[in-house]
């Protein structure tokens, strides 16, 4: 069966991709299996200088989930550019790039270096990173920003922008079109919602940080919820995200609008599990009634007018 | 490091709340290093999304089994628990990097342990006994209930036993036993809470000394970043507890 998807600067040859942060930037991963079986790649977020992330404890299991607060540790961009990036050329996987900042100058010179970068094909903007002080969220929380620092990435970008949406707004839509209004080629949803656990024996937040972002497969309905509402006022193509560990979680992305679907928290339970959807994917498509990939892009949508009045 | 569903072939509770279970499979005819651990999944489904980084106790190549001690701690450890002889577990491991047993050049090794820190020192105390290594155990537990493997340590050397409420063996901490004893080694090897780790290492910082730290672990491969230690002196600044350790050189990570 045929999986490819097409995206702007993402010629993928299924819709499956590691999300950002979990899959650092790939060599540990390439120990376990061939890259080139996936879609594509999203590296790990990328600042202007290293970043060692907050402290320790930075992950906590939560209910079919769990909390991170790493902070966006990081080696800068320039070491990323000359020690990592290198080691992905080796792949016929598109990799895009995770930039992320604490002001538009910042946002706008990692984009820049990076996008000149041959192994780069997409940046993916970081306005919704929850954990760390400046910077990051509060893009990604005010349409007016996140129109002005897309635009001023847009710019300066050699390659398609992606930018990553907070969950953590009343109307994710409005940040999404803000973002189709800075020029975004494209959107990728949803980030970590941000959350906590105490503990009991010694009454403190169980993460150095106290708050954390919260992943897996508790946040999967808020997330197919969201892209579902960001298809219904855009165009733009989206790479859903949120909880995804089955070919079936990828199928129901899809419907809601998704035209690819990235793999977070599931690859530390299951280190292989993106080759396995990728495997299994086939033939869930065709259970539901689909003859490849592309044909189940929005086909969730085909009722929505009728839902939607009943709520 | 391998990934594979490993069988249970023994499960004893052999302290309070302290599970020693030992499996069958080929990970066991990889090297393994003692202060190596095992990544373990929990349950199936969603419910634990998070593996269970646990240390390796014992390996036997003859026999192909891997043994761990684990504490049930939470959810996650009792439902490890739960998992019967006959069961398998899906493991990724040998994973990280363990003392580094064949490197060393030593006679006299003090090994410091406290609680479930315990464990990985019972499997060094074994790799360096075989070398000829003279073996000096130092245990520390809670109390008299937590107390485990002491016949087993004290078949491989010297033995004091420390415990916080004097139920068993000296009353206090693993350091009240260095200081009183006046022990004499060439090298130490410590593993147990952050707490105990730094007591050692400050008292011992005279030493070359390994350490062993725990911490709670995401992808357990190096991939995600949730456990890191500061090290001033390496190349970034920083490293990996998961890849780069859980052993490291005393001096080589500053403990947080």
């Amino acid at each position: 069966m045929n999986l490819a998807v097409q995206l702007p600067g993402l010629t993928m040859k299924n819709p499956i991709l590691p999300a950002s942060g979990c899959f650092g930037f790939g060599k540990e991963y390439a120990e376990l299996y061939d890259l080139n079986l996936l879609g594509a790649i999203t590296i790990k977020a990328a600042t202007g200088t290293a970043r060692y992330g907050n402290a320790t404890p930075r992950v906590a299991e939560t209910d079919a989930g769990m909390l991170n607060a790493i902070g966006l540790q990081n080696p800068g961009v320039n070491q990323i550019m000359e020690q990592e990036l290198p080691f992905l050329a080796n792949y016929d996987t598109p990799i895009m790039a995770n930039v992320a900042g604490s002001t538009i100058e910042e946002y706008v010179e990692v984009a820049q270096k990076i996008s000149r970068h041959p192994v780069i094909k997409a940046i993916e903007l970081n306005i919704s990173c929850p954990n760390v002080k400046e910077g990051g969220v509060q893009f990604g929380t005010d349409p007016a920003l996140a129109q002005t620092v897309t635009a001023a990435v847009k710019e300066v970008s050699t390659v398609p922008v992606y930018v990553k949406l907070s969950p953590n707004v009343t109307d994710i839509t409005a940040i999404a079109s803000a973002a189709e209004a800075g020029g975004a080629d494209g959107l990728s949803l949803i980030n970590t919602l941000t959350g906590m656990q105490i503990n009991l024996a010694n009454r403190r937040p169980l993460l150095a940080n106290k708050i954390g972002g919260l992943s897996g497969p508790a946040v999967k309905p808020v997330a197919i919820r969201m892209v579902y509402q960001v298809r219904q006022v855009t165009d733009l193509p989206i790479i859903g995200m949120g909880g995804v560990r089955t070919a079936e979680d990828v199928l129901e992305f899809l419907l809601a609008g998704a035209s690819a679907v990235a793999v977070g928290t599931a690859n530390f339970q299951h280190p292989f599990v993106c080759p396995e959807i990728i495997q299994q994917l086939p033939a869930v498509l065709e259970k539901y009634g689909f003859a490849n990939a592309v044909e189940a892009i929005g086909k969730g949508h085909e009722h929505a007018n009728t839902h939607l009045s009943r709520t | 490091m391998i990934h594979e569903q490993l069988k249970i072939i023994s499960k004893q509770l052999i302290a309070k709340d302290t599970v020693e279970m030992t499996f069958r499979g080929r990970m066991a005819q990889e090297k393994i290093l003692p202060g190596q651990f095992l990544h373990l999944l929990v349950g199936e489904g969603t419910n634990h999304m998070l593996r269970r980084p646990i240390s390796i106790a014992g390996v036997d190549r003859q026999a192909s089994t891997i043994t761990i001690i684990f504490k049930l701690l939470g959810e996650g450890t009792n439902t490890l628990a739960k998992a019967a002889p006959g069961d398998q577990l899906d493991a990724l491991g040998p994973c990280g990097q363990g003392y580094p047993v064949d490197d060393l050049q030593l006679e006299k090794a003090l090994l410091v342990g406290g609680g479930i820190g315990v464990p990985p020192l019972y499997y060094l105390a074994q790799c360096l006994k075989r070398k000829g290594v003279h073996v000096t155990m130092v245990a520390g537990f809670q109390n008299k209930a937590q107390v485990f493997y002491e016949n087993q340590f004290r078949l491989l050397g010297n033995y004091y036993l420390a415990t916080d409420d004097g139920s068993a063996g000296e009353k206090g901490f693993v350091t009240d036993i260095i200081n009183a004893e006046k022990l004499d080694f060439d090298q130490y090897f410590t593993c147990g809470p952050t707490g105990m780790l730094k007591a050692v290492s400050t008292q011992l910082s005279n030493q070359e000394g390994f350490i062993s730290i725990e911490q709670r672990m995401g992808c357990g491969i190096g991939a995600c970043f949730a456990c890191v230690v500061p090290a001033p002196d390496s190349a970034n600044g920083y490293k990996k507890i998961c890849k780069d350790g859980p052993v490291f050189r005393a001096k080589e990570v500053v403990l947080t």
